[in-house]
């Protein structure tokens, strides 16, 4: 199985711990990892990303555009930022929540997130988009984007790890007093994408 | 041996404690510090590791220790090594007893430097071999390696990767701990011969490392991460071949072994250059393309060899024009730059993206935390000086992001301790000119004290100004001689700032906290009209090290929608809606800031509670 991942999304918003956890979760797995990640001033509130590839023969862990079989984005913008690396068939899982640039503020225009999710809807044929805003506060905590995001992946099948697989990683990976959030999290988003196929099962039969 | 998923740096750390590394030193710096911290945090029990006070002395610990038969390392990034470069110039001539290896990271880009500055040509300057990995495993390796050049030629060594290879991940194969090699050393044996530099010694060693060089490039052309890769079955008979270093390589190879392997060159040791062996990879081909990252070093060695042996290849490169000059490589442009090169039409791109253009996406630039105490002091001093000619010279650190508007409080930048220099410069020659240098509490230790000295002997007319932060935050919180922390985990005495400057001989030597705004103008006022050198400090622990105090609030009653505090502040938890600012609880320390400047008090600290308000979210 070789699977090419593109996390994207703003710096400070969790996508290094969900780059982890899928790495890990593939190396137990018994496969070969790479990945790269932004590091430095970027990180300071700027548009940060991971390029995650599982798989044999892999000499560079850079994603080339058209790629990645799946986009995790933590913000819809960043998500239409990073799309022209999705091949084409593949998965995007992208978090509704729009995140204002401190530019937008200070200029007076504003950035309507709604645009973005728009132009994903019209031009991905597999996407996935969460509300993680309304999970977070069904689920009780602010934390969990990562986790919703990476569950909507699995669930959908397009990371090649099973539901087991992501459980035993949180549980070696994340501290125990996070446990039962993030497995919340993961019951929600599976909830979520099986009512989301069922859904356009049933257009598709219409 | 093990497998384990690593940074590229964080290899490189445990390659050098499996090759008995005794000693480890360095300054930090963008792409290179997390390997001195995972020595530290990874280190058995007899291994040595500090955080200089800046690459000069580092260099200089290191050799110290590899003077005595130890193994040492030096860790820094590119533009470091211009500060260490002066004992490593003569460090040449010296050599070693024990394997050093300076490590160097060279950041194409840039990504977080000034400057794109090309490693490999100090090598060929310093005379100095030079390793350049293409990926996590082969830097575990290669460090080792070169702990076994540096002692079979006793002679420092570099290691150069650059940022992908530092901050990319790897699942790669490492020695398990009873695999270490254990590094035993003699001691410094007292021989002036060997380790006072003399002109005559100079002469004498020049002579022998022009010699060692030359064996050396033979010995490189048989190291096996030197390497030609054959062309695939249908290309035989092609004429053309790719050579290339460091993750330029791993771009173009994957970029061959999906289009159909031509020649391919692997050069490893980019000085000496491996000519024997990059001979015989010219030896039937007319054209090369090389592929690598800030400047044409390949590139050039290449041709000087085909002029040497008068052979009728075309080089190509960025000497050429058919690579970028400037900027790193991607997968993408290496792909592109080969496709070119062997005339393969481009194939129509296979991504998901569309038709029709996307939204304008929004701009990111980075900026300074919320409740980031950089902001307070840069806007206390711009608001004490309003009206003023000023001049304020930055410098490096997260407080170079207080150019960004609306501060717009950095009107130079050059190089670490700079800003002091440029600073007395400007006031010379503009003496009606209120000139300000502000400097952080890291790059004060690093590299600021001489110009401190430099500016009360020669009688300048300034105000420096120190961040005081408590940390080295931009690097990722670094301890430094003020923080009273070491890498050996011990409490020590912290040198004092203030103290410092007093013993220099400024008598104005004010400490204040930057959040309290008022107070905080009145004393850039009160000491900028002071004659001489002054100094404010503005102190404030970096909100990464403190718990935030809790998130400010909006009284949406209150507020008046004037977003004075957006617009003077540029704080990222300050945001717009329709009728009044809010504020994203997610970010917000509680610094206060923007409530000290509310023109209406609509802003609360959070344990005020204000009647008849509706909580902001």
């Amino acid at each position: 199985m070789n699977k090419n991942i593109v996390l994207c999304g703003v710096g400070g918003q969790g996508t290094v711990l969900a780059s982890k956890l899928i790495a890990a979760a593939a190396m137990k797995k018994g496969l070969s990892v790479m990945s790269a990640e932004t590091i430095g001033m970027a990180q300071r509130g700027g548009s940060v990303f991971s390029h995650i590839r599982i798989g044999e023969g892999l000499h560079s862990p850079m994603i080339g555009r058209g790629k990645a079989d799946v986009i995790l984005a933590f913000e819809p913008g960043e998500a239409v930022r990073m799309l022209p690396y999705l091949r084409k068939g593949g998965q995007a899982v992208v978090s509704a929540r729009g995140i204002m640039p401190v530019t937008s503020a200070l200029s007076g225009s504003s950035y309507k997130s709604e645009y973005m999710l728009a132009y994903l809807e019209k031009n991905v044929e597999h996407l996935l988009v969460i509300d993680t805003e309304r999970a977070c506060g069904e689920i009780g905590s602010s934390k969990v984007i990562n986790i919703l995001l990476l569950g909507a992946a699995v669930y959908s099948g397009a990371l090649g790890l099973s539901d087991r697989d992501i459980k035993e990683i949180i549980k070696e990976r994340v501290p125990e007093r996070f446990h039962e959030m993030n497995l919340r999290a993961l019951a929600y988003t599976k909830e979520y994408v099986i009512q989301n196929s069922l859904k356009s099962a049933g257009k598709e039969r219409q | 041996m093990h497998k384990e998923f690593l940074m590229g740096n964080e290899a490189i750390a445990l390659g050098a404690i499996a090759a008995g590394v005794n000693l480890v030193s360095g300054y930090p710096g963008t792409p290179s510090s997390e390997v001195l911290e995972t020595v530290a945090k990874r280190k058995r029990a007899n291994i040595y590791v500090e955080w200089s006070v800046n690459e000069k002395s580092a260099i200089e610990v290191a050799a110290g220790a590899a003077y005595t038969g130890a193994r040492s390392m030096v860790t820094m990034k590119q533009v470091g090594l211009n500060v260490a470069s002066d004992p490593l110039m003569s460090l040449e001539y010296i050599g070693v007893k024990g394997g050093m290896v300076v490590l160097v990271a060279d950041d194409p880009g840039p990504i977080s430097s000034q400057t794109e500055q090309d490693t490999r040509h100090y090598a060929a300057f310093s005379k100095l071999p030079c390793f350049d990995p293409s990926d996590p495993q082969e830097a575990y390796e290669m460090v080792q390696e070169a702990f076994e050049y540096s002692e079979k030629y006793e002679t420092p060594v570099f290691l150069r990767p650059t940022t992908r290879v530092c901050h990319g991940y790897a699942s790669i194969t490492i020695k398990d701990e009873t695999e270490y090699r254990v590094h035993n050393f003699e001691g410094f044996r007292k021989d002036s011969g060997r380790w006072v530099i003399f002109p005559r010694l100079s002469y004498q060693n020049h002579i022998k490392i022009e010699a060692r060089n030359k064996t050396l490039a033979d010995d490189f052309s048989r190291y096996s991460r030197n390497r030609i890769y054959p062309a695939c079955e249908k290309n035989t008979a092609l004429k053309k071949g790719v050579a290339s270093g460091g993750i330029s390589f791993a771009y173009a190879i994957e970029t061959l072994e999906e289009l159909g392997m031509t020649k391919l060159l692997k050069i490893s040791t980019p000085h000496p250059f491996p000519e024997n062996l990059a001979l015989s990879f010219l030896d039937g081909l007319t054209e090369i393309l090389c592929i690598e990252e800030l400047d044409p070093i390949i590139e050039r060695e290449l041709t000087y060899i085909c002029g040497k042996y008068h052979l009728p290849v075309k080089i190509y490169g960025k000497l050429t024009g058919h690579v970028k000059n400037a900027g790193e490589n991607s997968q993408d442009s290496v792909q592109e730059t080969i496709m070119q090169f062997l005339e393969i039409p481009s194939i129509s791109t296979d991504d998901a993206s569309c038709a029709d253009a996307p939204p304008a996406l929004p701009v990111r630039p980075p900026v300074l935390c919320a409740g980031c105490p950089h902001r307070a002091s840069f806007y206390a001093v711009k608001s004490a000086m309003k009206g003023r000619k000023t001049i304020f010279c930055g410098d490096i650190g997260c407080y170079t992001l207080g150019n960004a508007m609306p501060l717009d409080m950095v009107d130079t930048c050059l190089c670490m301790g700079a800003g002091l220099g440029i600073a007395q410069g400007v006031g010379h020659m503009e003496p009606d000119t209120a000139c300000f240098a502000f400097v952080g509490d890291s790059t004060f230790f690093a590299s600021a004290i001489t110009g401190v000295i430099n500016a009360v002997y020669n009688q300048a007319d300034m105000t420096l100004v120190i961040l005081d932060n408590s940390t080295t935050a931009m690097t990722g919180h670094q301890p430094h001689p003020g923080t009273g922390r070491t890498m050996m985990g011990g409490a020590v005495q912290k040198i004092n700032i203030e103290a410092v400057l007093r013993g220099i001989g400024l008598s104005i030597v004010e400490t204040v906290n930057p959040l309290d705004y008022a107070a905080s103008v009145e004393n850039v006022k009160r000491v900028a009209d002071e004659p001489g050198v002054k100094a404010i400090i503005f102190k404030s622990p970096c909100i990464a090290l403190t718990k935030p105090s809790g998130s400010m609030t909006v009284n949406s009653d209150k507020c008046i929608n004037c977003r004075k505090c957006i617009h003077k502040l540029g704080c990222p938890a300050l945001m717009i809606s329709e009728t009044h600012v809010s504020i994203d609880t997610s970010l917000c320390t509680g610094c206060s800031l923007c409530a000290q400047l509310c023109p209406v008090n609509a802003i609360c600290p959070p344990e005020v509670n204000y009647k008849g308000g509706v909580h902001n979210e």
